[in-house]
C-alpha cells in the first residue's frame, strides 16, 4: 500500500529566542491509503500540533512532512491553503457559519473547490447530508439543531468534497456518549466508502476499537505504535 | 467576464446573508449610511445654492463684457471707478455701447412687516435692457417714473401681502434711508445668502436714493459688443487700451470671478466642504463599527473557512461584499430624505436647493468610498482569523 502521510525527523517549535520551546521531537510516521489511525496521549503531548501540520494549517519547520506526495516543510502560505482542499477538516467544535443554512454550510466545502457547477453542489450537498442522517433539516439554521446534529453537519462539510484525509481533532469532545459513539461510526462508514485516510484525535476510550491503528504522544514524542496496540488491548482486556 | 459572472453565480453571497440574518444590526448600519448621507446632501445642497444664488446676477446680466474696478470681491462689495473708462471704451473696435450699472445694499422697511432688512439695489440706463430677466425688460418704462421700483417676487421674508396688492395692479410705497419709495412691478429673481432680495430701476432713481454718490463713478461697465465681434478679442483690445483702474472680464469671466471668491475667497466654501468631510468621516466610523462587529462575530467561521482551503482574498472578497451592498441600500434613505429636506429648505430659504443627477451620482460614489474604506480597515481583524491558533 502506498503511504498518504509520510512524517520523518519531524522537528516543531513554538516562540522565539529566550521562550523558544520546542512541542514535537522527531516524529516518525507513515500513514497508508484508506487507514484509519487514532492518535491518544495527554492533554499538552503534542497531538494538535501535528494534526494541524499535516492539515497545513501551519507550516511545517525542520524534517520532511509529505502529504498525498507534496513535501509541507518550507512550503508558502498559498501552497497549504491549495494543499488543505484535499483534506476534510473535522474540529471539536462543529464551526458551522450561523449565517448559512445546513445545505448552505455544506455546499461551502464544495465551493473551495473550482469548476464544480451550482446545481450539482447542491446535488451532492443534499446527498451528504441524506447520508448523514439529516435529509430533512436541509433548510435549518445551525442554531436550530443538537449538538450531534451540528457534529454531523461538520462531517457532512468535511466529507462533501471527497477528501484523500480525513483529519478530526477530538470531534466526540463536546458530545454524549450516545451522539459520540454514533459520529464516529458515520465517519468510519463513509471514510470506508470513499475511500479516504483517517487521522483522529481523542481522549475517549471508549472509541478506540474503529482505529486500524493507534498511535500515542507524550511530551511530544510519538511511542511506536504496536507497544500502544497491546497496552490498548491489554486495557480492553483489563476491563473486559 | 462571462468566468466572472459564473465565478459570482457559483458563489455563496455570504456578505449579503450575514447581513441579512442580523436585520437590528443591518438597520442600525444603514440608518447610520443614510444619516451620513442626508449630512453630505444637505451640505452640497446649500453649498450649490450659494453659488447659484450668489452667481445669478452675474449670469443674469446680458452685457458681453463687463467692466470693474480691480478693487471688487464680489458683486456684493464692488468699489467703483471712473465712469470716464466707459466712454473710453466705446472707442475700441466693436464695441457697440458702453453702459453704467450702479449696484448697493440698503437697508429699507419691509412694507408689510414695517421690520428693516438688507435688500440689494440695482440700476441701469433703461434705455436698454440689461439684464435677462423678461419681466424686468416689460416694466422698463415703469422704473422711469422718479422713485418707482421693482422688487423680487423671490425675496426671502413676509411679503405676500406686498405681492397680491401689486399683481392686483397696485403700488406699495415703504421708505429707504427716510426717502418714500413706491414699487409698482414684481420680477422673479430670488434670495441670495448675501441679501433677502433685490430691488431694481433705474440710474437716476439709484443716484436719488444715495446723493452721497457720484454719477461719475459707477460699479459696473456693461459693454455691448457689434454683432459678429468677437468678445474675448474685443476684451483683449479693451485690457490693452484701458488703464489699470480699471478690469476687464468678458460674461463667462464674470461669472467664474463670482464663483470663486465664494468658492475660495469667502469662508463659506471651506465650511460647506467640511460639513462634507464630517458626513463623510461619521459614514466611515459607522461602517467601519458594523463591519468589524460583523468580522469579530464571524471570526471563528472565517478562520473555519481558511481551514477549508480558502483564501484571504476570498473573506476579503465578503467583506468588501458587504460594504458595497451597505452602501447601495444605505444610499436609498440618504437619497430619499434630502429630496424632502430640499423642498423644505428651499420653501424656508428661498434659496434654489434642488437635487441633481451629478449630486447623486457623487453622493453615492463618495458612500462607496466611504463603505470600502471602512471595508479595508476592517479587513485588518481578519489577520487573527489563523485556524492553527484558533482550535
Ligand atoms: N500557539 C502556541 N504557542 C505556543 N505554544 C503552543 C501553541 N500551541 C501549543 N503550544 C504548546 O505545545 C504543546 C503541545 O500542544 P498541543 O495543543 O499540540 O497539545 P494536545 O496534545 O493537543 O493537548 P490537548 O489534548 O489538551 O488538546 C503544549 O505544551 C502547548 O502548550
Ligand atoms: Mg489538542
Amino acid at each position: 500500500m502506498s503511504s498518504v502521510i509520510s512524517v520523518q525527523n519531524l522537528n516543531h517549535y513554538f516562540g522565539k529566542g529566550q521562550v523558544r520551546k520546542q512541542a514535537l521531537f522527531d516524529i516518525n510516521l507513515d500513514i497508508n491509503t484508506g487507514e484509519i489511525i487514532i492518535m491518544t496521549g495527554p492533554s499538552g503531548s503534542g497531538k494538535t500540533t501535528l494534526l494541524t501540520l499535516v492539515g497545513g494549517l501551519r507550516s511545517a519547520q525542520e524534517g520532511s512532512l509529505q502529504v498525498l506526495g507534496r513535501e509541507l516543510c518550507g512550503a508558502n502560505e498559498k501552497q497549504l491553503t491549495e494543499a488543505r482542499r484535499h483534506n476534510g477538516y473535522i474540529f471539536q467544535a462543529h464551526n458551522l457559519h450561523g449565517s448559512l443554512t445546513v445545505v448552505q454550510n455544506v455546499r461551502m466545502g464544495l465551493e473551495v473547490q473550482p469548476k464544480i457547477p451550482p446545481a450539482e453542489m447542491i446535488d451532492r450537498a443534499k446527498k451528504m447530508l441524506e447520508a448523514v442522517g439529516l435529509g430533512n433539516r436541509i433548510n435549518y439554521y445551525p442554531d436550530d439543531l443538537s449538538g450531534g446534529q451540528k457534529q454531523r453537519v461538520a462531517i457532512a462539510r468535511a466529507l462533501v468534497g471527497q477528501p484523500k484525509i480525513v483529519l478530526a481533532d477530538e470531534p466526540t469532545a463536546a458530545l454524549d456518549k450516545k451522539s459520540g459513539r454514533d459520529v464516529v461510526e458515520l465517519m468510519q462508514k463513509l471514510a470506508k466508502e470513499q475511500g479516504c485516510t483517517i487521522l483522529l484525535v481523542t481522549h475517549d476510550n471508549r472509541i478506540l476499537d474503529i482505529a486500524d491503528r493507534i498511535i500515542y504522544m507524550e511530551d511530544g514524542h510519538l511511542i511506536s505504535d504496536d507497544s500502544v496496540n497491546a497496552l490498548a488491548i491489554a486495557g480492553d482486556g483489563a476491563r473486559g | 467576464m462571462i468566468g466572472f459572472i459564473n465565478e459570482l453565480r457559483r458563489r455563496t453571497p455570504l456578505g449579503w446573508l450575514q447581513l441579512s440574518r442580523h436585520r437590528s444590526r443591518l438597520l442600525v448600519a444603514l440608518s447610520g449610511i443614510a444619516f451620513a448621507d442626508v449630512l453630505m446632501f444637505m451640505q452640497l445642497g446649500f453649498q450649490n445654492a450659494l453659488y447659484d444664488s450668489n452667481t445669478r446676477l452675474n449670469r443674469a446680466i446680458l452685457a458681453d463684457i463687463v467692466l470693474m474696478s480691480p478693487q471688487a470681491r464680489n458683486s456684493q462689495s464692488l468699489s467703483t471707478f471712473s465712469r470716464r473708462r466707459l466712454y473710453q471704451a466705446s472707442d475700441i473696435q466693436g464695441v457697440k455701447s458702453a453702459d453704467a450699472m450702479y449696484i448697493n445694499t440698503v437697508s429699507w422697511k419691509n412694507p408689510q412687516t414695517r421690520k428693516k432688512t438688507i435688500v440689494q439695489v440695482i440700476a441701469f440706463n433703461t434705455e436698454q435692457p440689461a439684464l435677462d430677466i423678461p419681466e424686468v425688460n416689460a416694466q422698463l418704462n415703469k422704473i422711469q417714473l422718479p422713485d418707482t421700483f421693482l422688487f423680487d417676487k423671490g425675496a426671502r421674508g413676509d411679503y405676500q401681502q406686498v405681492f397680491d396688492k401689486i399683481e392686483a395692479g397696485g403700488e406699495v410705497t415703504t421708505e429707504i434711508d427716510k426717502r418714500t419709495i413706491s414699487i409698482s412691478g414684481l420680477f422673479q429673481l430670488g434670495a441670495s445668502f448675501g441679501a433677502d432680495g433685490t430691488i431694481i430701476s433705474s440710474d437716476e432713481n439709484f443716484l436719488r436714493l444715495f446723493p452721497k454718490r457720484q454719477a461719475g463713478s459707477v460699479n459696473l461697465g456693461l459693454i455691448y459688443t457689434e454683432p459678429g465681434a468677437d468678445s474675448s478679442q474685443v476684451a483683449t483690445a479693451l485690457k490693452a487700451y484701458l488703464p489699470d483702474d480699471v478690469k476687464v472680464l468678458t460674461r463667462e469671466e464674470f461669472i467664474k470671478f463670482e464663483e470663486d471668491y465664494w468658492k475660495s475667497g469667502s469662508p463659506i466654501g471651506f465650511i460647506f466642504g467640511l460639513g462634507v468631510t464630517m458626513g463623510f468621516i461619521v459614514g466611515v466610523i459607522i461602517v467601519y463599527q458594523v463591519l468589524s462587529t460583523d468580522v469579530n462575530a464571524h471570526i471563528k467561521e472565517y478562520a473555519t473557512f481558511k481551514a477549508m482551503g480558502y483564501h484571504n482574498s476570498y473573506l476579503l472578497g465578503v467583506i468588501f461584499e458587504e460594504a458595497i451592498i451597505l452602501a447601495v441600500l444605505g444610499f436609498i434613505p440618504g437619497f430619499v430624505v434630502p429630496l424632502g429636506l430640499y423642498n423644505l429648505a428651499r420653501n424656508a430659504t428661498n434659496l434654489p436647493i434642488y437635487m441633481t443627477l451629478a449630486r447623486a451620482v457623487m453622493v453615492l460614489s463618495l458612500t462607496a468610498i466611504m463603505c470600502v474604506i471602512s471595508g479595508a480597515i476592517a479587513t485588518g481583524k481578519l489577520q487573527s482569523a489563523d485556524p492553527a491558533d484558533m482550535f
